[in-house]
């Protein structure tokens, strides 16, 4: 994706949350999204961004064009070397909490993306990486 | 940036201006609380109008704002979430449980004057 500024964010405190879902409103509305869809995507990019300070301390997120036959999309990678997850399955379950939250952030991006999927290793980080597809 | 704080009458009215980081909407939260007890207000209105995103981070201390509010004996009116927030927040499986919202600043104004028998 020729974009510019870069589609790529440092997250390191709060204050690159509202950066990262800045962008990721941006990009999507570059993609075609209409203000709903680019408020939904800006929501899941804020949910994993805050996953990242909280967890991890920082990390990054990547934005990307996505094509398929007769589709575009955006596709969005939230990575970072914190402690990784233990168990994933249960990560996913809403109100599954390792902090003081309500558990409603990686759940909360994974039902309002159309896919999802985390990749976590213990000690090593995680990656969560998720699509929305325009329609 | 603090969100400033007006005050009307027995109210008080917070008008974010600006996207907010967590630190901020904290910071808002224990504003409120302590503005609650210095002016004796009855009522608080906090205007969301401009954010354009309203994450479980957002919606949970909004919730607790309300709640803390309630127990210093004002009530809180959230207004002014928009139309595309309302959506992410409702696919997000996200409310406001407890706490009230209306659609505008004025609206929320004679929400407050209702509840307080202004």
């Amino acid at each position: 994706m020729s974009t510019e500024p870069p589609a790529r964010i440092a997250i390191n405190s709060d204050t690159d949350i509202v950066a990262a879902r800045a962008q990721g409103r941006k990009l999507a509305g570059q993609l075609g999204f209409n203000s709903t869809d680019a408020t939904v995507i800006a929501t899941a990019v804020s949910e994993v961004a805050r996953n990242i300070v909280q967890h991890a301390g920082q990390g990054q997120i990547e934005f990307d064009e996505v094509r398929d036959q007769n589709r575009v999309g955006i596709r969005i990678v939230a990575r970072d070397r914190g402690p990784g997850i233990a168990d994933v399955e249960k990560a996913l379950q809403p109100g599954y909490s390792t902090s003081s939250s309500l558990g409603l952030g990686l759940p909360g991006a994974k039902r309002l993306m159309d896919a999802f999927d985390i990749k976590s290793e213990p000690g090593k980080g995680t990656t969560v990486t998720m699509t929305k597809w325009n329609r | 940036m603090r969100v400033p704080i007006l005050r009307q009458a027995k109210y008080l009215i917070a008008s974010i201006q600006s996207a907010l980081t967590d630190q901020e909407l904290l910071q808002l939260r224990d504003d409120l609380l302590e503005q609650t007890g210095r002016y004796r207000a009855r009522g608080v209105v906090v205007d969301v109008t401009v954010l354009d995103v309203m994450d479980s981070f957002a919606a949970r201390t909004l919730r607790s704002i309300g709640h803390l509010l309630n127990l210093r004996g004002a009530e809180t009116v959230i207004v002014g979430i928009q139309p595309e927030v309302a959506i992410s927040m409702v696919q997000l499986g996200l409310n406001l449980e407890g706490v009230a919202t209306a659609l505008d600043l004025e609206e929320g104004l004679a929400f407050l004057d209702e509840r307080t028998d202004q």
